[in-house]
């Protein structure tokens, strides 16, 4: 009979201790978890880069990826775009009574996968489980620490005019590849997430020129958000070319059909770098050689005007605004 | 064939932009009927690129914001009647009613639903045969023949726990009475694309014969979008007006006559509230009496109130096409996607939310 998530699963009890050794201990193995003491003691030199983040994407499963792989990767990259080395992660979950202990299994292989890529260990964690109905199959926190190199200073405030910006490949992969598979939605696509740890082509970068000003992932609200964030924060005017934006024809198949914008379409594997334009050859090129920045472009620039303001220059040559995404994307009408 | 680069290619775009600065001579005003279109013509900064010859306005193209606020009402308050689940197009959910919107009903705790199709609705009928599913039936000629088949399944599937709230509009009827009103003058239209692609072109010819206004029916890509100006262009230069067709991939003079049967079959011509225009006659469609138990009209007993509009919003003239976004002081400072006075503002496809987010040509 296939074993599922039993309320006593996090009762503290015999059937949790045997969960947390069997389903976590055994796959996540490392000497910091196997202690099983009540804290992770690790030793870190010099600024460290503190981060969490919980997720809940549905389905738990989608094409490229999992709730576990994103877990580890979406933590990654907020220490990685904050210049930081990525040590050490916590894993908390939140699992809905009746969660196939199968799903389970398969989740954590990929938290274990995921962090062996990226070189990070899951020291410490939590499991809890919930009512059925409580929660919708499984949540998951993960938070991590980062050592942040000497002589970097990566940050949102510092985006200066004439500096260039750059994006490490095409945009709106994970958010069509996961709104495929939602129930009331689900069409067929062979697009898969690009959901992916970004750290190694990061430190590549950082080794290519330290004097990178901002490093962005953009997540939720696109790339459109994560810029108008760097323009505000940096008090500047970024203008970005439409024509250089690279975007899939099935991501702008589906946008089209579903009335969005792959401007502001989730990406999981993507970063935005702004550099000093004297130094942008060589980050382009470290972002070309690592396999997650292959197709690097530069897609605008920092200008001076209006600060806070993001323009785009269209196919026409005309200007348009692109402004921050205002409530969630939602389905057009007709 | 790629359906979308193909439609966007920035060469064929400045050819077509090329041909529109060769022709234009004589001042014209061009409405753009469709929400579609405006939103395709400021995010593509065409405005900006047009001759100072040619002026486009936008007409009341958008079913959310031409849906009166007597009837947003209704659907809002039928969202809180015990064991009634609403399901809608997500454009609805944000629109401000007198008192609050769908969206803050369902975080009051009314039980409203998001669609991308009545079928989808049907499904959650199906799911929940204890509670009565009311789809909001808002749209054009475009929507009304999926949500006809809907109505037909549940009939075959003697599924009776499902019904529409039909607030549907119909376009001809109001282009006629924006032009009959004369508060616009027109030197050219661009009609709805995927409005014709179901009832055809020929709805459109008494726009050119009556008014002697040209017309081009065209679809909501870039390069549709500047061809139909092209076409327009061309038709006012020589003194013409006719209905011409510059979306063959998508419409037939013709229609779908499939999609028309369904339309006709259930649903009959019926007078129809207009946000900011007024009641018009059989420019709107109620449920057959040969299918009233899919009526949620019919169906519950409600009563919403007396509706409030906000005084200063200006939603209505900008329908209208006699003032624009930018006549309107609330534009960008009381309302603006977060704080949305009225519809134009909400609506994906609304004139208001496109030149905030994009910019009006002259303030990106």
């Amino acid at each position: 009979m296939p074993e599922e998530i039993l309320m006593a699963h996090g009762d503290g009890g015999k059937l949790a201790r045997d969960l947390v050794a069997k389903a976590f201990v055994e796959v996540l193995a490392n000497p910091i978890l196997e202690r099983l003491d009540d804290s992770a003691v690790v030793e870190l030199n010099g600024r460290t880069a503190f981060t969490t983040d919980s997720y809940v994407v549905t389905p738990i499963f989608f094409p490229g990826g999992d709730i576990g792989k994103l877990a580890v990767c979406g933590t990654v990259n907020d220490l990685a775009t904050s210049g930081a080395r990525p040590l050490y992660l916590s894993l908390s979950l939140i699992i809905e009574e009746g969660l196939p202990r199968e799903d389970l299994d398969r989740v954590i292989a990929s938290v274990r996968e995921a962090a062996d890529e990226a070189g990070v260990v899951v020291v410490t964690g939590d499991t809890k489980v919930v009512d059925r109905g409580s929660a919708d199959k499984l949540y998951i926190n993960t938070a991590g620490i980062g050592e942040i190199p000497e002589g970097v200073n990566i940050a949102g405030d510092a985006a200066r005019p004439g500096d260039l910006v750059l994006l490490s490949g095409s945009l709106g992969d994970h958010g069509i590849a996961v709104m495929s598979q939602r129930e009331g939605i689900a069409f067929s696509t062979r697009l898969t997430s690009d959901c992916a740890p970004l750290n190694r082509m990061v430190s590549k970068m950082l080794e290519a020129s330290p004097r990178i000003h901002c490093l962005r992932d953009p997540t939720r609200g696109g790339l459109a958000t994560t810029l108008n964030e760097i323009a505000h924060q940096s008090r500047v005017r970024i203008l970005i070319e439409e024509m250089s934006i690279p975007v899939k024809e099935e991501v702008a198949s589906a946008c089209e059909m579903l009335g969005l914008d792959p401007l502001y379409m989730a990406n999981e594997g993507k970063l935005v770098a702004v550099v000093p334009a004297s130094d942008v050859e060589d980050v382009l090129q470290a972002m070309r050689r690592s396999r997650y920045g292959e197709e690097a472009v530069i897609v605008g620039e920092v200008v001076l005007g209006e600060p806070g303001r993001v323009a785009m220059r269209t196919r026409l040559g005309t200007t348009r605004i692109v402004d921050m995404l205002s409530g969630a994307a939602l389905p057009r009408i007709c | 064939m790629k359906f979308v680069s193909e439609f966007r290619d920035p060469k064929a775009a400045k050819g077509l932009l090329a041909s529109i600065h060769r022709r234009s001579r004589t001042p014209a005003r061009l409405m753009e009927f469709c929400g579609g279109h405006t939103v395709a013509i400021c995010r593509n900064g065409v405005r900006q690129a047009l001759p100072d010859t040619i002026d486009m306005v936008s007409g009341p193209g958008c079913p959310v914001c031409v849906t009166a606020t007597a009837d947003l009402d209704k659907a809002i308050a039928m969202a809180q009647i015990p064991d009634v689940i609403i399901a809608t197009f997500g454009d609805m959910m944000r629109v401000p009613g007198s008192q609050t919107s769908l969206e803050r009903a369902r975080a009051s705790g009314a039980d409203i639903r998001v669609v991308y199709s009545p079928l989808d609705a049907l499904a959650i009928a199906q799911a929940n045969p204890d509670r009565q599913v009311v789809f909001l039936g808002v749209g054009f000629e475009t929507t009304a023949p999926a949500i006809a088949a809907s109505i037909l399944t549940a009939d075959e599937k003697e599924i009776r726990n499902y019904s529409v709230l039909s607030l549907h509009k119909l376009c001809p009827p109001v282009i006629r009475a924006l032009l009959e009103a004369g508060d616009v003058r027109l030197s050219g239209l661009i009609c709805p694309g995927h409005v014709s692609a179901v009832i055809g072109s020929r709805p459109w010819a008494f726009i050119a014969s009556e008014f002697g206004i040209p017309c081009v029916v065209t679809g909501f890509e870039l390069l549709d979008v500047l061809h139909g100006i092209d076409r327009l262009t061309a038709q006012v230069e020589a003194g013409e007006a006719k209905v011409e067709i510059a979306y063959g991939r998508g419409v037939k003079r013709d229609g779908n006559p499939a999609a028309m049967r369904l339309m006709e079959q259930v649903f009959e011509p019926a007078p129809a509230e207009w946000r900011g225009i007024g009641t018009l006659p059989e420019s709107g469609l109620r449920i057959r009496s040969d299918y009233q138990r899919f009526d949620a009209e019919c169906l519950f007993e409600i009563d919403p109130g007396v509706p409030h509009d906000q005084t200063d919003c200006i939603c209505g003239d900008i329908l209208r096409g006699t003032q624009t976004p930018l006549d309107c002081k609330s534009f960008g400072t009381a309302c603006t996607p977060e704080t949305p006075i009225g519809p134009c503002m909400v609506s994906s496809e609304g004139s208001c939310s496109a030149y905030y987010l994009y910019g009006d040509g002259n303030h990106a």
